[in-house]
This record gives structure tokens, C-alpha cells and sequence, in this order.
């Protein structure tokens, strides 16, 4: 009975995905995914303030989490979502390290340009 | 190349007679060496242990001294505790010699290396041996040191505080190496303190350590000295491998050393291993060192950089006598090796005669004093070569006393002077006041080292040595120079004398008060001429001198004390140790000497050996003609040429006044000689021509080569490193964006990578 019990929640997870998301589905997933990470990468790239820069490696975040999912999705498989969740956790620790270390290096320079600490080099 | 064919006549000469004598005879030659030699040692006894405090009293001096430095004694009691001590070592020595009752024993303290393999040992304990010889030496040794520290204890007193307690702490320390040096019971306990010796001799020299010239002298003294320790090393090792044994009972009792000297004794050395007579070479090379022999002697004038007190004990008296201990310790040792004691004798001639022309020219008295150590030296090691160990040890002893007492006059004179040594700057001391006892013990010291006839110690010595030279046939030459050499050192000794000591009052002072260590200034000595007031002996000074002179004349009668048994009381004690050996021709010419006075018949051979004469007489009755007529002649030439008119200068001085005497316009007319006399033939310059500038060279090239090659390779290995980060550096821009574009460049290729081959393989597939 009780085992029977298991299956059936089983089974109900799987009813609430019925088939796997066909290809041509989830092209369009990896396409949104793609460009969020490309708008993030290059807004990281051309972007001087460091709190945009943060912001677009919160997008790049998101556009992996996003592929990720629609992969899961695409191959019936609960370890996309499951790597995702990790990674929000992940994110939401880092973004509270992250606006902390701003906001001591904006004291140091009241300037919030990664310019400011161009000394830092080899 | 004429060098090499006269010592190997010389062997063969020497080796003759002993074969005739051991053939012949029997009483008195090889043979009866070894056997006595064997008779001695087969049966050392255990000794008392109170022994044990003549090494151990100036040791606790020592560590007592070291106390007092560390808890800053500003007082006296530093010369007082090592007085007292080393009086106890003495009073210890007597008793030992006392109760000696002919056979030698040990005495053991502890354990020190006690090593059994197999069916050998290595056994080295910190035990001593005592025989007659090792009395004799301990006897001088202990009191000398003990008038010395009274001596000192007034000489350093501008040095009481650290100084003092330094000074006499590495005093009781040399005390207490002597004696491991002279009492020990193995090679390795003479060895230590020979080492020991070196070392205190190396700090006293140093003790004016703020003054560079000490501080090279002390150097100097070490380093050479490190040279012949090498030998005497080489020597106990060679001992060890080759006999089994480096104790001295062991040793002296061993069958096969008593067979090669029985083949010795017999002229054969060709069935004695080279190996065994390279032992004998080899000491000698450590006795030239310490006892400061050509090529060697040239630390010991240089030594005199230290207080006067430690040149009387250490630089003439006992540390430089260690090397002829050594040859007499090892006399069987020496007897074995065919070419030893020929270089031994020759060495000691040219030493004797190289150092008394040198010390002709000196003008620092207490250099003059020197040369004449290193020439005296010489003189007892051509005893030991001539084969008299007992003349060299009496000339060792009575050397001691006088040169003790000439060093020590000098130095009253130095300590009252503020250090003032020129001759030329000062004159009839001995009338000033206060200055009596000086001036009388100084002529005594003066006539012992001349060797004026019958009134001196120092002339019974010499003449021992020099009968012996005319006695052995082949060494005439020997004796002819040292002959010549008793007549320079007379003349050298009376020089002082005449122009310091006698003429008409004048004095300059040192600078010496700016010199000494712990020492600001004394008030006494001022800074100009006109202020100077010498500083008259005290009475500790006083007695010192006084007693050495009495022992210096009292020595005399060692001469005759058991004269006809042994050659004088030296003798006996010599006689029943190792370093006992009779020359058949000494023996032939005591013979041809007794005929002559009992039958007026004139000397001649006697048995089968002809003994040497000189001008046709026994040779010790020419020799108190020769060379006692030398010795008057040479004061008669110093009187001449430095003493002061009127009778002090005998009637026939000149001298009015203290910076020219007669002798100034002959050395001028002499051209280069005295000039080059007084640098001491160059051989200072020579040495540093011949190896110290060529060491140094060496020395240069080695520094260059760890220069440039050594530490290249590791700068290189240092440098490549920092070109590699110097390349790359410009990489780390500090620009965030840059670091990005390279991780997303670098992300890229890698993608490019995966998917290139992720395609290849579809392909394949």
C-alpha cells in the first residue's frame, strides 16, 4: 500500500508533463536564453558601473538557469530544475556578497566605476 | 743539491758508530736504550691520585677566573686565586718529584676514549704518565708560572677589572694545558694540550685586542703554528696505524719498535719501514711549529705583541719548549728514522745562527730578547739532533730561568717606561732610582744567556750541546757555527745591557698608556717628556726577578750534582725516561777524558771509537776554552761598540749619550747588511711573496669563480623567473573588462574546441 502510495505521487509528477517538449519547442527557449546571456555578457563587457556589471551577470545567471529548465523539460529529466534551484540559491548568496563589496568600494572612491580601481594590476 | 749529499754523510756517520758501539761495547748503544726503554714500561704502575691536582688546580684557576669576570671583580683576587693555585700545582709537582721512586706510573681521572674492536682498541684516557722527564718539565713549568703570575699581578694592575680576570684565566688555562701536554699519558692528551697551549697562546698574544698589530701577531702565531700541528696530527695517526698504540707505555714497550731500534742501533734502517720513520718526520714538523724552528720561528718575535709576562712564561719559558719535549718524549721514535735527527740538528743550527744576526740588529729589546729565545731553541734542538737529550734539557732548563728573568727585567722596564723598547732612547736605567734590582738581575740574565765561563748556568747548557757537536764526528760544522752563533748572541745580549742598563741617564717615554685594554689614561705616566716620571718596580716585581736570578746562578750546581754518573743532575732525571740516550762517542770521550786526567795522556781512541776533539783536546775541556773565550769576546765587542765611557763600558765604550754609540758609523760603512739584518732578512716578505700573496691570488680567483659562476647560476635561476613574469605581467591590466573579455574569449574557444571535435565524431560515426 504503501509502496503503491509512492508510485502514484510518482506517476502524478508525471502527469503534469506529460510528453517531452518537442525540439522545435524548445528552440525557441534556447533562442531567449541565448540572447539574454549575450545582452548580459556584452552589457558586463561594455558597462563600467559596477552595479549594472552585477546586474548583467544576474542575466547571464538567468539565461543558463532558463536553458537549463528547457532542457529538463526537453528530456523529461528533474535534474535541470533541480541544478537551478542550487544556482538561485547560489545567485541570492552572491548578490547580498556582491552589493555589500559595492558598497565598501563605492566608500573608497565614491565612484561606482571598476575604472576607479584600475591600479589592481600585474 | 750539496745540502742532500752532507745529511747523508751525516747519516752515515751517525749510524757508523752506533753499529760500532752495539757491536762493540753493548753497555752503552742501541741496545741498551731499548732494553732499559722496555724495562721502564713493562711494569707502570698506578700512581696516587693527589697527581691529579697539579693538572686540575690551575684548571680550577681557570674556571675561579671566569667567575670573577662574570661577576665584574674589580680587585686584585683574580692573580691571588691563580697564584695560589698554580703555588699548589707546584707544591704538588715537588711532592711528586720527592716521592718518585724510579718507575714510571699512570694516574688516571676518566674514561675518554675506551674504544675495543675485534682484537684491537683504540684507547686514548685522560690519564697521565709520570717519569723523570715528565718531573723535570712539570718542575719548571709549575714554579715558573707561579713567580710569573706574581709578577703579573703587579704588571697588569693597570688592568684590574675584566682584563685582569681575562688575563689570568687563560693563564691558569695555558698552566692546565702544559700540563695535559707534558703529564698526559697518550699522543692524544699531548695533543690536546698542545692545542690548548696554542689557543692561550693565541688569546694572550691577543689581549691588547683594540690594537691591530696584536691582533695580527695572535693571528700569525696561530696559523703557523696550525701548520706544524698538522705534522704532530699526522704523526699520532701515522703512530696509531703503525704500532697499535698511542700510549705511551704501550708504545715504549712495544717489541716492534724495540726491534727497530735495535736495527737502528746497529746503522740497518733498511728493514725499518718508511712508514715508521715518517712518524719521526712528521712530529718534528709539529716541534718546528711550536718551538718556532726555521721555516716556522717567524710567529714567535711577533708574539712579543702580548704582555710582557706571557712572553716570559709562554714565548720563552715553557709553551716553545714543548716541541723539544716532544723529540725527547719520542726520542725511540726519533732514534728509528734515518733522516730525523740529522735535520733535527741541522735545523736547530740555522735556526740558532739565522735568529741571534737578526736579533744583532733589533733595536725593540724585547724583540732582541725574542731572537735570541728562537736562536736558544735552536741550540736545544741541535742538541736533540747531536744526540744529548740531556744537554737540550738542560739547556731547556736553564733557558727557562734566564730568559724568564731576561723577559721579565724588560718588561719592568716597559711597565715603567710606558712602554718604551728602543734601545736608543734609553740609557743607564740600572742608576736610576729604584731601578738596582733591575739593573742587577738583568746582568745576570745577561751573562747566563752570553754563557760567560764557570759563572753561569748558561754556559754549562751550551757547552754540553757544543762539546757534543765536536764529540760526534761529521758535525763539526755544527758546532763551529753555533761557536760563532755564542759569540753573537753575546754580543746581541750585552748590547742591551750596555746602552739600556749602563752610560748615562735617559729616558723617553712609550706611548704605551694609550694602548692598554681597560685603561684610560694614568695619571702617572703623562702625556709629555717633561712630565715623565718612570715608574719604579713595586715589590712584587722586585721579588720575581730577584728569585729567578738566584735559581738562574743556583741552576750551576745542577751541573755538578751527580756529574760523573749521569753528566749533572738534568741528566739523571733525563736518564731513566725515554728520552734517555747515551752517544757512544759521548760515552768514548768521557772515557778518553778520564785517562787523560788520571794517565796525562793525551785524548785519543778508546776501543774502537774515536771521539772528536777540538785543536786536538777532549772537547769539552776545548769548548770551556772556545766558546768561553767566545762569550768574553763578544761582550768585549758590545762593550766596544756600545758601552758607555769609564768603566762601565769596561774602559774601552765611547758612548756619551743614549742615541749613538760606535757601532752607528760601521753600520753605515757596511753598506746594505745591517738594514737588511734589522727587516729580518726579508723573510716576512719572502713568505708573503712565496705564499700569502699567491694564497691570496688563489683565494681572489676562488672568490671570482663563486662570484660570477656560482652565484650566477643562482641569480640566473632567480632571474628567469622574473623575465618570464615581466613578459607576461602586461596581461593583468586592473582593467575588470579586460579580465571578462579574456574569460568569455577564452570560454569561446573552448566551445569552438568541444564542438569542432563533437562534430568530428557525428562525422566519424
Amino acid at each position: 500500500m504503501h509502496s503503491m502510495q509512492m508510485f502514484e505521487s510518482f506517476q502524478l509528477a508525471q502527469l503534469a508533463f506529460p510528453a517531452e517538449m518537442s525540439a522545435s519547442v524548445l528552440a525557441p527557449y534556447l533562442f531567449v536564453s541565448a540572447a539574454m546571456f549575450a545582452i548580459g555578457l556584452i552589457g558586463f563587457l561594455t558597462r563600467k558601473n559596477m552595479i549594472i556589471m552585477f546586474l548583467c551577470t544576474e542575466l547571464m545567471f538567468q539565461a543558463a538557469g532558463l536553458a537549463l529548465i528547457a532542457f529538463g523539460r526537453h528530456h523529461l529529466g528533474s535534474d535541470g530544475q533541480t541544478f537551478v534551484i542550487f544556482v538561485l540559491c547560489v545567485a541570492a548568496a552572491e548578490a547580498a556578497m556582491a552589493l555589500a563589496l559595492v558598497v565598501l568600494l563605492f566608500r573608497h572612491r565614491e565612484s561606482l566605476s571598476a575604472s576607479a580601481w584600475k591600479e589592481l594590476n600585474g | 743539491m750539496m745540502t742532500t749529499s752532507l745529511l747523508t754523510n751525516l747519516t752515515h756517520t751517525l749510524a757508523s758508530p752506533l753499529m760500532l758501539a752495539g757491536e762493540g761495547s753493548g753497555g752503552h748503544g742501541g741496545h741498551a736504550a731499548s732494553d732499559n726503554l722496555a724495562m721502564l714500561n713493562e711494569h707502570v704502575g698506578t700512581g696516587p691520585k693527589w697527581v691529579l691536582l697539579i693538572v686540575f688546580l690551575p684548571l680550577l684557576g681557570f674556571v675561579l677566573n671566569a667567575i670573577y669576570a662574570a661577576i665584574s671583580n674589580k680587585s686584585k683576587l683574580p692573580a691571588w686565586t691563580t697564584i695560589v693555585l698554580l703555588a699548589g700545582a707546584f707544591a704538588a709537582t715537588l711532592t711528586m718529584f720527592l716521592q718518585y721512586e724510579g718507575t714510571p706510573y699512570t694516574v688516571h681521572a676518566f674514561d675518554w676514549f675506551n674504544l675495543h674492536y675485534g682484537d684491537k682498541s683504540f684507547v686514548a684516557n685522560f690519564s697521565f704518565y709520570i717519569d723523570r722527564l715528565t718531573i723535570l718539565w712539570m718542575l719548571f713549568v709549575t714554579g715558573l708560572a707561579t713567580m710569573i703570575a706574581l709578577y703579573a699581578s703587579e704588571y697588569m694592575s693597570h688592568d684590574v677589572g675584566l682584563g685582569y680576570c681575562r688575563f689570568f684565566a687563560a693563564f691558569g688555562l695555558f698552566v692546565f694545558s702544559m700540563s695535559c701536554l707534558v703529564m698526559g699519558d697518550n699522543m692524544l692528551m699531548l695533543y690536546l694540550g698542545w692545542e690548548g697551549v696554542g689557543l692561550c697562546s693565541y688569546l694572550l698574544i691577543g689581549y691588547f685586542y683594540k690594537k691591530p698589530s696584536a691582533v695580527a701577531a695572535a693571528k700569525k702565531a696561530f696559523i703557523v703554528n696550525r701548520i706544524g700541528d698538522l705534522g704532530l696530527a699526522l704523526g699520532v695517526y701515522l703512530t696509531f696505524v703503525h704500532f697499535g698504540t698511542i700510549q705511551y707505555a704501550e708504545l715504549f714497550s712495544n717489541e716492534t719498535l724495540h726491534q727497530y731500534m735495535n736495527a737502528a742501533a746497529v746503522g740497518d734502517f733498511s728493514h725499518i719501514p718508511a712508514q715508521a720513520q715518517w712518524i719521526a718526520l712528521l712530529m718534528m714538523v709539529g716541534a718546528f711549529g711550536k718551538s718556532a724552528q726555521f721555516p716556522l720561528y717567524v710567529w714567535l718575535p711577533d708574539a712579543m705583541e702580548g704582555p710582557t709576562p706571557v712572553s716570559a712564561l709562554i714565548h720563552a719559558a715553557t709553551m716553545v719548549t714543548a716541541g723539544v719535549y716532544l723529540i725527547a718524549r719520542f726520542y725511540p721514535v726519533f732514534l728509528v728514522s734515518e733522516n730525523a735527527l740529522p735535520i733535527v740538528a741541522w735545523i736547530g743550527t740555522i735556526t740558532a745562527i739565522l735568529a741571534a744576526t737578526i736579533g744583532m740588529a733589533q733595536f725593540d729589546i724585547k724583540r732582541i730578547m725574542a731572537y735570541s729565545t728562537v736562536s736558544q731553541l735552536g741550540y736545544m734542538f741541535a742538541g736533540l739532533g747531536l744526540l744529548t737529550t740531556t744537554g737540550a734539557a738542560f739547556h731547556v732548563l736553564t733557558h727557562a730561568f734566564f730568559k724568564a728573568l731576561l723577559f721579565l727585567a724588560c718588561g719592568a722596564v716597559m711597565h715603567g717606561f710606558a712602554g718604551q723598547l728602543d734601545l736608543r732612547k734609553l740609557s743607564g736605567v740600572a742608576w736610576m732610582k729604584g731601578w738596582g734590582i733591575v739593573g742587577i738581575t738583568m746582568l745576570v740574565g745577561c751573562m747566563n744567556l752570553a754563557g760567560l765561563p764557570y759563572i753561569t748556568s748558561g754556559f754549562y747548557s751550551k757547552d754540553m750541546i757544543l762539546a757534543e757537536a765536536f764529540i760526534t764526528p761529521g758535525y763539526q760544522l755544527i758546532g763551529w757555527i753555533l761557536v760563532f752563533t755564542a759569540i753573537l748572541t753575546a754580543y746581541y745580549t750585552f748590547r742591551v745591557y750596555f746602552r739600556v742598563f749602563l752610560g748615562p741617564q735617559h729616558a723617553e717615554p712609550g706611548d704605551e698608556h694609550d694602548d692598554h685594554d681597560d685603561h684610560a689614561g694614568d695619571a702617572d705616566h703623562g702625556d709629555h717628556a717633561s712630565h715623565f716620571h718612570p715608574h719604579a718596580p713595586g715589590w712584587a716585581i722586585n721579588t720575581v726577578l730577584i728569585v729567578l736570578a738566584c735559581a738562574s746562578m743556583l741552576s750551576i750546581s745542577l751541573a755538578y750534582i751527580q756529574k760523573d754518573e749521569h753528566h749533572g743532575w738534568v741528566g739523571s732525571m733525563v736518564a731513566e725516561s725515554s728520552a734517555s740516550f747515551h752517544s757512544p762517542y759521548a760515552e768514548a770521550a768521557h772515557h778518553a777524558h778520564v785517562e787523560h786526567t788520571e794517565m796525562h795522556a793525551v785524548a785519543g781512541p778508546v776501543g774502537n771509537l774515536t771521539p772528536g776533539t777540538v785543536f786536538g783536546m777532549d772537547a769539552h775541556q776545548g769548548m770551556i776554552l772556545v766558546s768561553g773565550l767566545g762569550a768574553i769576546f763578544g761582550v768585549l765587542v758590545a762593550a766596544y761598540f756600545h758601552g758607555p765611557k769609564g768603566w762601565q763600558g769596561l774602559f774601552i765604550g765611547g758612548r756619551t749619550e743614549a742615541g749613538t754609540c760606535r757601532m752607528d758609523a760601521i753600520a753605515k760603512r757596511a753598506g746594505p747588511l745591517p738594514r737588511w739584518a734589522e727587516n729580518k732578512w726579508y723573510v716576512d716578505e719572502i713568505y708573503q711573496m712565496i705564499f700569502v700573496g699567491p694564497l691570496r691570488l688563489l683565494s681572489h680567483i676562488f672568490h671570482w669563480i663563486d662570484k660570477l659562476l656560482l652565484d650566477g647560476l643562482v641569480n640566473l635561476f632567480g632571474f628567469l623567473p622574473r623575465v618570464f613574469a615581466w613578459i607576461i605581467r602586461p596581461s593583468q591590466s586592473g582593467v575588470l573588462q579586460g579580465y571578462a573579455v579574456s574569460m568569455a574569449g577564452g570560454l569561446a574557444i573552448l566551445l569552438f574546441v568541444v564542438i569542432v571535435i563533437v562534430m568530428r565524431a557525428g562525422g566519424a560515426a
